[in-house]
């Protein structure tokens, strides 16, 4: 019987086998192959030697100036966005989505009807509600401008048919961040109101006789038990914003906010926005060798990261 | 015993209340608090749910009444045609029509391959399974765009780029009928079946086959209905992987990339009603599906994070 189920075995897992060799193992290890090669072109297959020119052209910050140069959007542009973007909204989002999951443990009626609508957000169309937020964040006739009297301040376009109005680096920020954090709540306060639910009743009924109050109870007995959770989402959302793409095509479209011209850098780039912009637009003139090299160096960073948080939570979570 | 009462009882009147007053006190702390609770739940949901309402109110609208100066909060006139313009626009039938063939027919792959590795993985003994667990397990850990970028230079050497249909649709799918986390999912759901059921399977002389298909999967269908539904929602806002295959050829896109290029031209604001009634009919179809299947959604995503 052992025997007999081991090729058996196999033949269930040959599907999954065969495809994963095809789309995920072979290409993280040419991923690695051609971050290597000089001006390849993967249609027919030509480069021209090994280099590591690929990964100094990236981690160089001024290698080269001028006009459409794309060496330095790495260090530039794209590096310190993504770490701007992931600084700014992780912790942002995780204390929000704490405060809301606590509140919504603690009542009773309605509980429900909250839950389900903080998690709307989760099942919708990243590219939609970044168009919604556009809207809402207009120059002329944006609703957020009228709502908090900062009339025409331009948040994701400039004013409409004003060659003189620009979009201050900031005011994108703030907009991308803010629909980011809308975005990536629900998942969170899922999560916690998951832990939540499973902490054991007694320790509260304890702190309630003992006299303790609400808010010393929370930090107490709350979040220590819940760190299991929390090291997960902080992990899983430190990822995600190293990711993040989708939500600055929603909210700035395909040019990623170049506000300056047409032809400018494009101010709201992140990194993976860079490697995908290398694939489209350079595929045979070397951009897929920066690009890859691109991937490996941000793989890098989220590994160092991961393994950081990992160590740090050894000291910190209570399993 | 009667002095430990007497001295509760006068750190009692030192405080200055008597036991009623401070039941009543801490009543009214408690109410306090709850409306407190309440008024911070209902201020986020406003937040949450503001959004959607803009996408709808605008998408009624008229252009005029769009570029008023003091935004209006409910539609004067409600504009249907915006939405006609819209489908027409976006060439809805065909997005439409694309997402579903690639949608459906990647959702039903990953049910399948997922099917087959759960079952290996829970039931069945053989040489390396612990192994080969750990290394699928540990592809999750990295960032997608390392495979991305080798997976297009590939299909396109395979010619399944430039406009290809047949070529295309396979490029958006096969890729995409296979997913780690569902199999670690349905693991978990065939190992709670118990054992005691396959004995007896195999007692009837029923092979691994028939007991899969018969018992195991019949078990296990709240998670494949959880699986089913995600993966179909993960194709519907699929936009990356869609727009390097389909570029130049918009009538192979699908609805994510159809909705960003029939719009690209950030601030056009005479479009926002036609742009806002677009955005409508890419989520409701989502917005309906969550309330359907609200249940086996939250489910199936709450169960990453609890342990086990």
């Amino acid at each position: 019987m052992e025997s007999k189920n081991n090729w058996k075995a196999w033949l269930y897992l040959a599907p999954v086998i065969i495809l994963m060799a095809v789309f995920t193992f072979y290409p993280i290890l040419n991923s690695f192959y051609i971050s290597f090669l000089d001006n390849y072109n993967y249609l027919n297959g030509t480069f021209d030697g090994f280099t590591f020119d690929n990964y100094i052209k990236i981690l160089t910050p001024f290698i080269q100036s001028g006009p459409g140069s794309y060496y330095e959007e790495v260090m530039q542009i794209a590096l310190p966005n993504t770490l701007l973007l992931t600084i700014i909204t992780v912790p942002i989002s995780i204390c929000l989505a704490l405060v809301i999951a606590i509140c919504l443990n603690s009542i009773k009626w309605f509980q429900k009807i909250f839950q389900t609508i903080f998690f709307l957000p989760y099942v919708t169309n990243a590219i939609a509600i970044g168009m919604v937020f556009a809207v809402i964040f207009d120059t002329d006739y944006g609703v957020f401008n009228a709502i908090f009297g900062t009339a025409n301040h331009p948040w994701v376009t400039p004013a409409y048919g004003d060659p003189n109005s620009k979009v201050n680096y900031w005011s994108a920020v703030f907009a991308l961040c803010f629909y980011i954090i809308w975005s990536s709540l629900p998942y969170k306060i899922l999560i916690f109101v998951g832990g939540l639910q499973n902490i054991d009743k007694q320790y509260y009924e304890a702190a309630q006789v003992d006299a303790t109050p609400k808010w010393k109870a929370a930090w107490k007995i709350t979040i220590p038990l819940l760190s299991p959770q929390i090291m997960y989402v902080m992990i899983t959302s430190f990822i995600g914003a190293f990711k993040e793409y989708d939500s600055v095509i929603g909210l700035f479209g395909t040019t990623a906010g170049n506000f300056d011209s047409t032809t400018g850098p494009k101010n709201m780039e992140t990194m993976v926005y860079f490697i995908y912009s290398q694939i489209s637009d350079r595929a045979t003139r070397g951009g897929v060798g920066l690009a890859s090299a691109a991937a490996v160096f941000l793989f890098i960073i989220i590994m160092i990261f991961t393994a950081l948080q990992f160590w740090v939570g050894k000291k910190r979570v209570h399993y | 015993m009667r002095q430990d009462y007497n001295s509760l009882h006068l750190v009692l009147k030192d405080s200055g209340f008597d036991i009623k007053t401070r039941e009543n006190i801490s009543k009214v702390m408690k109410i306090i608090g709850m409306v407190f609770t309440y008024i911070v739940l209902i201020l986020f949901a406003i937040l949450v749910v503001f959004p959607f309402y803009w996408m709808i109110i605008t998408s009624l609208k008229s252009g005029e009444e769009i570029q008023r100066l003091i935004p209006t909060y409910w539609p004067e006139v409600f504009v249907w045609s915006n939405y006609s313009e819209a489908m027409q626009r976006l060439n809805f039938g065909t997005l439409l029509t694309n997402t579903l063939i690639v949608g459906i027919f990647s959702t039903l792959g990953t049910l399948f391959t997922t099917i087959f590795a759960a079952f290996a993985f829970a039931r069945l003994e053989f040489r390396g399974r612990d192994f080969m667990f750990s290394l699928l397990l540990a592809t999750m850990m990295i960032p997608g765009e390392m495979m991305v970028i080798s997976n297009y230079t590939s299909v396109s050497l395979l010619g399944m780029t430039g406009g290809n249909r047949t070529g295309a649709y396979l490029a958006m799918i096969l890729p995409f009928m296979i997913s780690v986390f569902y199999i670690y999912l349905l693991r978990q759901n065939f190992k709670q079946i118990p054992n005691e059921l396959y004995l007896a399977a195999k007692v009837d002389g029923k092979s691994d086959w028939a007991f899969l298909w018969k018992v195991m999967v019949p078990l296990a269908m709240p998670t494949l209905t959880t699986i089913f539904i995600l993966k179909l929602m993960g194709t519907w806002n699929a936009y990356v992987w869609p727009n390097l295959i389909t570029t130049g050829h918009d009538e192979l896109k699908l609805i994510s990339n159809g909705l960003r290029d029939s719009f690209n031209t950030a601030g056009d604001i005479d479009d926002y009603g036609i742009q806002m009634a677009a955005t409508v009919v890419v989520t409701v179809p989502l917005l309906l599906l969550f309330i359907i299947f609200r249940k086996y959604i939250m489910r199936g995503v709450g169960r990453a994070g609890i342990k086990g």
